[in-house]
């Protein structure tokens, strides 16, 4: 969310100020070597620095208009994307944090969406923050899990998940600092990653897919995952039985009984639990904290669209109304049990979209309905190559 | 978030306002801003000053009311924000109309809403005076890294471009029957959004040929134009310097 | 006429453009040029037809230095494509690619077409003027200070052919000039083109526009030269047509068509 003019005060925006430029600064000598790195073209030209206008330029006004494209959620309402994790994993942090800054400052100065003075602290927090956490946390993950699209797809899910919920918490650390009203700062915390802790479930699920299209596709200009197309293919093999380990490069499909299917679909699921696991602990823990403060779950309630005026906790028709579970005293456990519940519904609802999704796309390729409706629900990711 | 028309920011016209060197308006501006952020907020005179301020740079830059209150609303977020705060910030409480709020919170909320009006109100009216080009050249004056200005200029110069593919594909989506309605669509608008990656990729690497094709070397060149004049930074230099006034006047009463 | 007049004079002047012997192979092994041999004189207007696929993208990258040869040699009008020449090389060969709006990257007009002679150090006034002069050439000059992307797309076009012009080339090299055009701004470009007084390389599958503008063609087919001469004779000879999947449009006869003589 962007932030206006006279929400934090002079003296920390202007440092957050400070921050945000020399991130820029160093953002700018990093990006040269990020799209410089990797040309097609011949030897006869310098490698590197005239290409960075141009290709950030550009992945700047993809970010930008990434932004229009909106995802129906229910009922009416729907999201975008915010776009700091994606350019992160796309184009590697460098350039992720300066198209991100581009696009913000482009924002508010044409737009007006953020304060000018406000244009720091942004910065500081929707790029500099979201794409290093999302890239830290990425290559983290890429490098634990095994090698594959579904583990860069997985990585990039949870990678966003905590990009933006660490983009809230960096905004409470500022209004910490200079916050100019009188909110206590466990209420701002606690709203501000409530909110967020769904929001970044929302980018991850948005941002894992994108990632996965372009994998599919062009697997070369995702940055976060150069070099894994190759080790792909051989990686199948131990799993395969003895006959692929002397042929690395061979379609393990070969052996009559083929185990691939059992193999990959056992690796998916090590990688679907972890990324379940890491995705319950990161949202439990956020809201086990979020919850300091009764207020701030009515201040997230509020926020999500119940009347403003409900300061008794009238609302109790869904059990997660107010993001605590009822019958549960501790307000802090309760708050962490919602996350929980809330991630596991999510997921649940994920996993349902994957098999409606492989459901018909089975049905399209003329392979049976029931086949990939049971089979299935342990495979969340699928990246098809369609024409 | 913007809808992609940048074009429609900017208002034509020959008025003063229009006639500054943008490098001196860009200042200007983010002064006024400044000076606004640090006014403290009980003084609400000043801000009703400061308002009024902005109605003259508004009615010399022939900026109709309409105009700028249509461009307020992407504050609304804030609105809901502020609106919030009574109701959550701590401190002695007020009783109005039957509700319990809070006092300080009742400053804030004015403090985040004058301020953040004020604040939208001046970047509109910079703005809508300033062309696009104009704005990109004047941050690259202010000193802003070249390849900053540079890659802000391809944003704005492909903007439109890779939004107009966006739109085509969802015509093209539509066109054969799809509708986005709800979480079990995302798979296939996330798609989209990769082929978008792609094209922009891709297409940021044809400009690229088509740039070194034409002897670029990573420096682009900046129109000449003549240096601001004493006399233009000094009318640039109106805004704020009332707005100083205004701010340290604040602070003293 | 001023790349000619502009140019030291010779008693012999050196072709516009001179490839020998051209093989190119791209980093993952495909190659896609098998020893290009060709001449073009100055002034002359040749088209270099070919079928999808057959290498002609790759020989053009490689005429102002993109692509560097993996063997044979580039020379335009004398000087070799070679890393140190590359800034002169790049203001002789004016490239206009198929895209405008890849070509036309500046956010006015004006801009962009200064773009390529600033890049080769010209300021100030005589900058401007050679801007006006190029748009003029191309009736674009009450253009001059929109933003591309107003434009229509047979505007975009010519305007993208100013930027070339604008640098004064030695030859002027086009990609599919006449694509996504409709037959008004087709026949506005050729007659700009016609009179434009360079050496034209024209990259194209549209046969009739090869015949209405270039007196001389040649086939690029698998990475060669399949056939030279003139583009009457070569669109006439039907075995050659189909051998190199060219085909002519619905009931166009090459042989019927008179070429205006410029």
């Amino acid at each position: 969310m962007h932030v206006p003019d006279g929400f934090i005060d002079a003296p920390v925006s202007a440092a957050a100020g400070v921050l945000a430029a020399a991130a820029v600064a160093v953002s700018l000598r990093g990006a040269r070597r990020e799209l410089g790195g990797h040309r097609p073209d011949g030897p006869d030209l310098a490698p590197g620095a005239e290409r960075t206008a141009p290709l950030a330029g550009l992945v700047a006004a993809f970010i930008f208009a990434v932004q229009m494209l909106n995802f129906p959620v229910a009922a009416g309402t729907s999201g975008h994307l915010l776009g700091g994790a994606l350019a992160a994993i796309l184009v590697g942090p460098y350039t992720g944090v300066l198209c991100v800054s581009v696009v913000l400052l482009m924002q508010g100065v044409l737009f007006a969406d953020g304060g000018l003075t406000a244009l720091g602290v942004n910065i500081t927090d929707m790029a500099v923050v979201t794409v290093l956490v999302a890239y830290g946390i990425f290559r983290g993950l890429v490098k634990v899990l095994p090698r594959g699209r579904r583990a860069v797809t997985a990585a990039a899910f949870v990678a966003a998940a905590v990009s933006v919920p660490a983009a809230a918490v960096a905004f409470t650390g500022m209004y910490a600092l200079g916050g100019t009203t009188d909110v206590p700062i466990g209420t701002v915390f606690a709203a501000m990653t409530g909110v967020h802790v769904l929001i970044g479930l929302g980018e991850a699920a948005i941002t894992a897919l994108t990632v996965g299209a372009v994998l599919a596709v062009r697997p070369d200009l995702v940055y976060g995952a150069r070099g894994l197309a190759k080790p792909l293919e051989l990686r199948t093999s131990p799993l395969a039985g003895p006959a692929a380990g002397r042929e690395p490069s061979g379609e393990p499909a070969d052996t009559p009984d083929a185990p691939r299917p059992v193999a990959a679909r056992r690796s998916t699921r090590r990688v679907w639990l972890a990324g379940v696991a890491a995705a319950l602990v990161c949202a439990g823990g956020v809201s086990y904290y979020a919850s300091t403060s009764p207020d701030g779950l009515e201040k997230v309630a509020q926020d999500e669209g119940m009347d403003a005026k409900a300061e008794d906790h009238a609302a109790k028709d869904s059990p997660l109304a107010d993001y605590s579970v009822k019958d549960i005293a501790n307000p802090r456990i309760s708050g962490g049990l919602a996350g929980v519940i809330g991630v596991g519904a999510t997921l649940a609802v994920g996993t349902g979209v994957f098999v409606v999704v492989r459901r018909r796309r089975g049905a399209a390729r003329d392979t049976a309905v029931a086949d990939a409706a049971t089979g299935d629900a342990t495979q969340p990711r699928h990246t098809p190559e369609s024409a | 978030m913007g809808a992609g028309h940048a074009h429609k920011l900017y208002r034509p016209a020959h008025s003063p306002v229009h006639a500054l060197p943008p490098h001196c308006k860009i200042a200007a501006v983010l002064c006024f801003v400044l000076a606004v952020v640090a006014t403290p907020r009980t003084a609400l005179w000043a801000f009703a000053l400061y308002a009024l301020l902005l109605a003259a740079v508004a009615a010399a830059a022939r900026v109709p009311a309409g105009f700028l209150l249509k461009r307020l609303l992407i504050e609304v977020p804030f609105v809901a924000f502020a609106v919030l705060m009574p109701f959550v910030a701590t401190g002695p409480r007020v009783h109005i109309l039957g509700l319990s709020l809070s006092e300080s919170g009742l400053w804030g909320a004015w403090n985040i809403l004058a301020k953040g009006t004020l604040g939208v109100a001046a970047s509109v009216l910079l703005a809508a005076t300033t062309e696009l080009r104009g704005l990109l050249l004047g941050l690259q004056r202010l000193r802003m890294p070249p390849l900053l200005v540079q890659i802000a200029s391809f944003m704005i110069r492909y903007g439109d471009v890779i939004a107009d593919e966006l739109r085509r594909m969802r015509i093209a989506r539509l066109s054969r029957g799809f509708e986005a309605r709800g979480v079990r669509h995302w798979g296939v608008l996330a798609k989209s959004a990769g082929a978008l990656f792609i094209r922009s990729y891709e297409r940021g690497e044809r400009v690229h040929l088509a740039m070194v094709s034409r002897g670029y070397t990573g420096t682009l060149p900046v129109p000449d134009a003549a240096p601001a004049t004493g006399g233009q930074w000094s009318r640039a230099a109106a805004l704020p310097a009332a707005a100083l006034a205004v701010c340290l006047l604040g602070w003293t009463l | 006429m001023d790349a000619v007049t502009t140019a030291p004079v010779r008693t012999a002047p050196a072709p516009s453009l001179k490839i020998a012997g051209l093989a190119y192979a791209y980093p993952d092994g495909h190659q896609a040029l098998f020893g290009v041999d060709l001449t073009v004189a100055r002034g002359e207007r040749v088209a270099l037809l070919g079928p999808n696929g057959a290498g002609k993208t790759t020989l053009v990258l490689h005429l102002n230095g993109i692509l560097a040869p993996g063997a044979g040699t580039v020379t335009v009008a004398g000087l070799p494509v070679v890393r140190r020449h590359l800034a002169e090389i790049r203001r002789r060969v004016g490239i206009v690619f198929q895209d405008p709006d890849d070509q036309l990257f500046m956010p006015t007009v004006r801009e962009d077409v200064a773009f390529g002679p600033a890049a080769a150090g010209l300021r100030g006034a005589a900058l401007d003027a050679r801007v006006t002069e190029a748009l003029g050439r191309v009736g674009m000059a009450e253009f001059a200070d929109r933003p591309p992307h107003h434009l229509s797309f047979g505007q975009r076009r010519r305007v993208a052919v100013a930027t070339v012009l604008a640098m004064r080339p030695e030859i002027l090299v086009l990609d599919e000039p006449s694509s996504n055009l409709d037959p008004a701004s087709r026949r506005e470009l050729a007659d700009i083109l016609r009179v434009l007084d360079v050496t034209v390389l024209m990259v194209t599958h549209d046969l009739p526009y090869a015949l209405e503008l270039c007196p001389r063609s040649v086939v690029l087919s698998e990475g060669v030269i399949a056939a030279d001469g003139p583009t009457q004779e070569l669109l006439s000879d039907a075995d050659l047509m189909a051998a190199h999947r060219l085909e002519l449009p619905f009931g166009f006869d090459p042989r019927s068509v008179t070429i205006p003589t410029s």
